[in-house]
């Protein structure tokens, strides 16, 4: 789950994160973010985890998380119990990403998500020159190792939001070094999007 | 025993000794850590002598009631700093250090004591034999005082609640407000999941470990053998056996019966495989494998030190215990501000990770502060007393948390 930009990640995030809002970090990891998010904004967070090793080091971190796995944690919440719900970089490693938003988008009242951008220059270089599977710094596995299951571009998630009528509420996106202002879906490596159910105002 | 140890004998505290303060010709000074609690004692408790008996869930009063229970480390001038660990259905008071002339420790030594997950250098422990027990606290083989016999079945039937309220008791008599945890595993979660229902300021945060909020048709089946086991005794006689022959083959019984669930299919494999316990000749129906030799061992181990109608009203507590009261499990923890940590191992089919995950689910929908962990272990049910490592890991942290958290901990 590691990429090669987590601090411009988190900052984006952290900046979209109201003081003292209520956090539920989908494949948390470690808990690094949630750690942040306590920090600075002074959050209350719970994250869901499915690795053993990652939950110890939560716990180590004073963080709450559930051993279980997001296609199923998620349904045993109520609506809109809490103010964020996270995924990133865990988005495209879920069985059904289709299901786990719509739940995510239930369960919180605003949903962050982050992914690998499949369509960045580098990758259309390699599959277009060398006809290989692409290996990027945000998608730094080999197709035999990699925990993503599902690669899509900032475009592709972008037009799935438009299709499903779910409000793009806040866009960031982020390069090896720094943001990306134009051109996201070729020159960033990550996308990161603050998402609602609220009515979509800008549907074309 | 340690240097520390025979240094606080000659200035005759053997209690306790590690991290406290003791008073040499005038000096404070602070003994040196150690990773064992050494010698420790049992104290007693005497309340609810006639007319004051404590009524019970059954609606049955009794008294006078004696708890038997031990206590180790140092409570803190807020008196903030109490842990109530909890013990499983053959457990007892003594949870940690040596007994005088024993050799092996408490039955939780592993997670108590200086240093240890349950930090006797930071926390007071304390540990109670559960009511209806056998290990001092009044149980069926107490005198009744108005009859001066052992109570036998005249004993009332109890409940978890009975037990954590007798609990409670011994924590007011502690003079202790707000414990900060409670703890225990298989019957010690269902006492953890009730405190946490029944007084949920009286706590800060639970430690729930390999339990359920109540007992499937299938927990229930195997208690049910193992009281038939003993009430088929010969020697059981409606109870009232004492003073007689125990009725021992019945206990045994359901003790091997106990320990065949405590175990999972791949560490009985592991443990025993098929190998034979004898090199000779078997007689016809002798014990002729090594996991028959163990059941018998920790079967006859047992009844030695235990009593069997304890057995029949402990059992019977576990089975009727239903913490969520017939209601749906997240009505009762709704606005509960505890922390919570739910364990579960992944080879547990007495008590499998999904009754954990049933307890999760609740905390999840009642919005506790809660966390999960299920265990990669192969132990089977034991694994609540042997995967040490991990569970010291875990405990160490959250117990930090919730000391950290003073004001009381936020429900999300």
């Amino acid at each position: 789950m590691q990429s090669e930009t987590p601090s411009l990640e988190y900052r984006a995030i952290l900046k979209w994160i109201r003081q003292g809002s209520s956090v539920l970090d989908l494949g948390c990891g470690d808990g690094a973010l949630m750690d942040l998010l306590v920090r600075e904004r002074g959050v209350r967070a719970q994250g869901i985890e499915i690795d053993e090793q990652a939950i110890y080091q939560c716990v180590a971190n004073g963080l709450s998380v559930f051993h279980e796995d997001i296609d199923h944690g998620l349904s045993d919440y109520a609506d809109q119990s809490f103010d964020y719900v996270i995924l990133n970089q865990s988005f495209q490693q879920v069985k059904s990403p289709d299901l786990v938003l719509k739940e995510a988008l239930r369960v919180g009242r605003e949903v962050i998500a982050g992914f690998p951008n499949f369509a960045h220059y580098q990758a259309r270089l390699q599959i277009f020159f060398k006809g290989k599977t692409p290996v990027t710094p945000s998608l730094p596995y080999e197709w035999h190792d990699t925990p993503n299951l599902h690669f899509l571009s900032i475009s592709d998630f972008m037009e799935y939001c438009r299709q499903r009528n779910i409000k793009l509420e806040k866009t960031a996106f982020v390069g090896k070094k720094r943001r990306i202002k134009i051109f996201p879906n070729l020159f960033a490596l990550t996308g990161i999007f603050l998402i609602s159910n609220r009515e979509a105002n800008d549907i074309d | 025993m340690s240097e520390i140890n025979l240094l606080a004998k000659q200035i005759k505290r053997a209690r306790q000794t590690s991290g406290q303060r003791v008073d040499i010709s005038g000096q404070d000074f602070v003994l040196e850590k150690s990773d064992r609690l050494g010698i420790v004692e049992t104290d007693y408790f005497h309340f609810a002598f006639p007319p004051n008996e404590i009524t019970l869930e059954s609606g049955e009063k009794l008294g006078s009631v004696t708890v038997a229970y031990e206590t180790y480390g140092q409570l803190d001038d807020q008196r903030s700093n109490a842990i109530l660990i909890l013990h499983a259905l053959s457990g007892d008071a003594h949870a940690a250090g040596f007994h005088k002339g024993d050799e092996k420790p408490g039955w939780w030594d592993d997670m108590i004591g200086p240093g240890k997950a349950f930090d006797t250098n930071k926390y007071f422990i304390i540990c109670s034999n559960v009511l209806g027990g056998c290990k001092g606290t009044t149980g069926p083989s107490s005198i009744n005082s108005k009859t001066g016999k052992r109570y036998g079945l005249d004993f009332p039937i109890i409940s978890i609640l009975d037990m954590v309220n007798v609990q409670k008791h011994l924590i007011d008599h502690l003079e202790i407000d707000q414990l900060l945890s409670v703890a225990g595993g298989s019957m010690g979660g269902m006492q953890a999941l009730e405190w946490l229902v029944s007084y949920p300021s009286r706590l800060k945060s639970a430690i729930v470990i390999a339990t359920a909020a109540k007992h499937s048709p299938q927990q229930i089946a195997f208690h049910e053998v193992g009281r038939q086991a003993i009430m088929a005794d010969p020697h059981w006689k409606e109870g009232h056996y004492y003073g007689g022959h125990f009725p021992a083959k019945g206990l045994v019984v359901a003790r091997m019966v106990g320990h065949i669930t405590y175990m999972s299919e791949v560490s009985m494999a592991e443990k025993f495989g098929r190998r034979l316990s004898h090199n000779g000749k078997p007689r016809r129906f002798s014990i002729d494998f090594e996991v028959e030799e163990y059941l018998h061992n920790r079967g006859d181990h047992f009844v030695k030190r235990f009593d069997a109608n304890s057995y029949l009203y402990i059992t019977k507590a576990i089975d009727s215990f239903d913490v969520s009261q017939g209601k749906e499990l997240y009505k009762v923890f709704k606005g509960n501000k505890a922390k919570v940590l739910v364990l579960g191992f992944k080879s547990d089919w007495l008590y499998p990770a999904s009754q954990s995950k049933e307890i999760v689910k609740a905390c999840k929908l009642a919005g506790v502060d809660t966390t999960y962990c299920e265990i990669d272990s192969t132990y089977g049910h034991d694994a609540f007393l042997l995967e040490v490592e991990e569970e010291t890991h875990l405990v160490k942290h959250f117990l930090q948390k919730a000391s950290f958290e003073r004001g009381g901990g936020r429900g999300i």
